[in-house]
């Protein structure tokens, strides 16, 4: 195996890792409030759109990924009125947002675009000085996109939220036991709805990242199960943020290997290498199965009074 | 309860005044609701979730400057006017079977969301398998041969999610949509390398031929695949709503650990309503491909499992009430390729609408909170439809 092979399979991992960093980061603080968003996909699907198309207008990647998180958190807001608020099912409405954002982000590319696929500039890479001359590691880890390191700075401030603040204290119980979180005078509904939109933002911020970033361009349904994946990693993380960033760069070299083989010159059918982040999956849920976790009251609404 | 209360007070108790009696007897009266306004309640709930959807998307038709009128009308003209309403009737057989593999997993509270997998596994399989065994043995035995191979690769595509569940409680939503994404691509390199026709450029497998296909119904274009899924969909109702192990499906999606303490296998009946479940979108897949198409392109995927999702839920797990809903959606799915064609939209307004129906229908179901029709759907689907838990 070449220096080529591992750069690529470095950089690749942290290019496909990312927004399964961000979506799973998302839906560890969703689920540790009570909320299983299976809509993930959806709304990750909604923020690439909307950052794309405010990258491309504004020729800025920031922009487009402010744009990103705000697509995101319009589409968790449909998932905080309706499962939250209204304490209406959370893989209805979840699938519901899937839908809706695969058909919507489609149709609008579809009308907006056509079939011309605008490209995006390449985006900017911070080098950082001395580290990034190292062989292999530097031109992949040390030469990432500024967003790479606002990840690993997410990483660090869910866990310490999740873990050191009052509010995380919070979520935490939502999930857990909401009655005694309301018992003790917070409401459930606000922790739960800012749970909820939080995820929004950081799906919205993975799927910007993939269509602004990771690739420079939109295509439908581009996103592709990672989504999916993300709340894989999320139940087997069990609300750890560390854990989270392990899974997600774990899978994130199952979906490059390929890619990287391919580079190295070695030929392997592209189904082969879409099936094999799934295959992973289904071979560690296998493995782990007993170990994945969810909190004691996910899916089920909080309404005060009802037991 | 109440008649034996009743009987008991009445006979014992010749000397209490008539106003107590009447008293005590004012709780246990309980005017039932008529089943038939019940009934009436629900259907108009759910057209008018669909209207509402077909409202919203029309609207965000008109937003993307396209004319929604138009489009609508391009929908009912490819999909009923002419012969359109047969081509829609012959997409209600792949439907139909494949709404009563969610009915029967829905009932039993199993999620079962891979639905496109074990479709599309099942299909490749058998479009493989079709031209070597149609002109090896005789046609009826073939037919008959290839849709059991459909029936075995879709349920036994469900096994490992069930047994995960099962075993680990593990959520198979996210087991399923795994298994389902594994699906799609295995059919995709079966089509491209095993299976792979010599005759094309474009990778398909090989083309039955065209007279050794499921009959057509005679006068028209419908392969008599519409019957077989007909007697599904009653065989289904029949089985859920008369037989022990609908009853026993139902309790179990109803509350598992209830189901559990009384005595009902429940492991056994997940792994076995999940087989079935992937069993009847196995045949669903057979009859797509040996009632219409003859053959199996790769990269092939009409997207069916999702957005059957909903109308399920519509049809409230009623078997029956598939039907009609089917019948529409397929004049939308018929319709709206060409629809879509025609303003130069791509063809995934059907995705956009039904999650739109989904949205709509919870919402329809939360205004009539505290109304009749509370038919025993499954504790789930119960919450899936009001407020928290039961109080």
């Amino acid at each position: 195996m070449s220096v080529g092979f591992w750069t690529s399979l470095l950089s690749g991992m942290i290019l496909a890792g990312l927004p399964l960093l961000f979506a799973s980061l998302g839906e560890t603080i969703s689920e540790q409030s009570g909320v299983l968003n299976i809509g993930l996909e959806g709304m990750m699907l909604v923020g690439a759109y909307a950052g794309f198309v405010a990258a491309l207008y504004s020729h800025s990647p920031w922009v487009g990924i402010i744009a990103g998180i705000a697509g995101g958190m319009i589409m968790s807001a449909i998932m905080a009125v309706f499962c939250v608020r209204l304490g209406l099912d959370q893989i209805v409405v979840g699938i519901a947002i899937l839908l809706v954002g695969e058909g919507l982000t489609s149709l609008l590319h579809g009308a907006q675009f056509g079939t011309s696929y605008p490209r995006l500039e390449g985006m900017m890479h911070i080098k950082i000085p001395l580290l990034s001359e190292i062989p292999v590691v530097g031109s992949s880890i040390f030469s990432q996109p500024l967003i790479f390191w606002i990840g690993i700075g997410m990483v660090l401030l869910v866990r310490w939220v999740l873990r050191s603040t009052n509010w995380g204290l919070n979520i935490r119980a939502a999930g857990e036991k909401p009655a005694a979180l309301d018992a003790a005078g917070v409401d459930v509904t606000w922790t739960r709805t800012a749970a909820v939109l939080c995820t929004g933002a950081l799906a919205g911020i993975g799927g910007a990242y993939m269509a602004i970033v990771g690739s420079g361009i939109f295509v439908p349904f581009m996103t592709n199960g990672l989504g999916f994946i993300a709340i894989v990693i999320t139940m087997l993380a069990r609300g750890r943020a560390w854990w989270a960033l392990g899974g997600s760069f774990l899978f994130g070299i199952c979906l490059q290997i390929g890619t990287s083989l391919q580079v190295a010159g070695i030929n392997i059918p592209n189904d082969v290498i879409f099936m094999l982040p799934f295959l992973v999956v289904m071979v560690v849920l296998v493995i782990f199965a007993r170990q994945a976790y969810l909190p004691a009251s996910l899916c089920i609404p909080y309404k005060r009074g009802l037991k | 309860m109440s008649d034996s209360v009743n009987g008991e007070i009445t006979a014992g108790a010749a000397e209490i005044p008539r106003e107590t009696l009447e008293a005590a007897t004012i709780p246990i009266k309980v005017a039932p609701r008529s089943k038939y306004k019940t009934g009436l309640a629900q259907v108009s709930r759910a057209i008018l979730a669909i209207i509402v959807a077909l409202i919203v998307g029309g609207i965000i038709i008109l937003l993307l400057g396209r004319n929604p009128l138009l489009f609508y009308a391009d929908i009912f003209r490819a999909g009923v006017l002419h012969n359109g309403w047969q081509d829609s009737v012959t997409r209600m057989a792949v439907l139909l079977l494949m709404g009563m593999g969610y009915v029967v997993a829905f009932r039993g509270g199993i999620w079962n969301i891979g639905g496109d997998g074990q479709f599309l596994l099942s299909a490749a399989l058998i479009a493989g398998a079709g031209p070597a065994l149609l002109s090896a043995i005789p046609m009826g035995w073939a037919l008959i041969i290839l849709s059991l191979i459909g029936i075995v690769v879709g349920g036994s595509w469900t096994v490992l999610p069930a047994y995960l569940r099962a075993s680990y409680g593990l959520n198979e939503i996210v087991t399923s949509v795994m298994m389902s994404f594994i699906g799609v691509y295995l059919a995709n390199i079966l089509i491209k390398g095993l299976f792979r026709s010599e005759e094309t450029t474009v990778p398909q497998t090989d083309v039955m031929p065209f007279d050794k296909l499921l009959p057509k119904i005679p006068g028209t274009i419908i392969p008599v695949s519409i019957f077989v899924a007909l007697a599904a969909v009653l065989g289904m109702h029949y089985v859920m709503t008369r037989t022990s192990v609908g009853l026993r499906l139902t309790v179990m999606g109803a509350n598992a650990r209830a189901a559990m303490h009384a005595g009902l296998k429940v492991k056994r009946l997940i792994m076995g309503g999940f087989f079935a479940s992937g069993a009847f979108i196995g045949l669903g897949a057979a009859m797509e491909i040996l009632g219409v198409w003859g053959y199996m392109r790769a990269d092939w995927n009409p997207k069916f499992g999702l957005t059957l999702f909903a109308l399920v839920f519509l049809a409230r797990l009623n078997a029956l009430a598939v039907i009609p809903l089917t019948g529409f959606f397929a004049v939308l799915t018929i319709g709206g390729h060409t629809a879509s064609r025609n303003a130069e939209l791509p063809n995934d307004f059907m995705l956009l609408l039904m999650g739109l129906v989904l949205l709509f229908m919870t919402l329809a179901e939360l205004i009539s909170i505290g109304k009749a029709g509370r038919r025993a759907l499954g504790r789930r689907i119960v919450q899936a439809l009001r407020f928290g838990r039961e109080p």
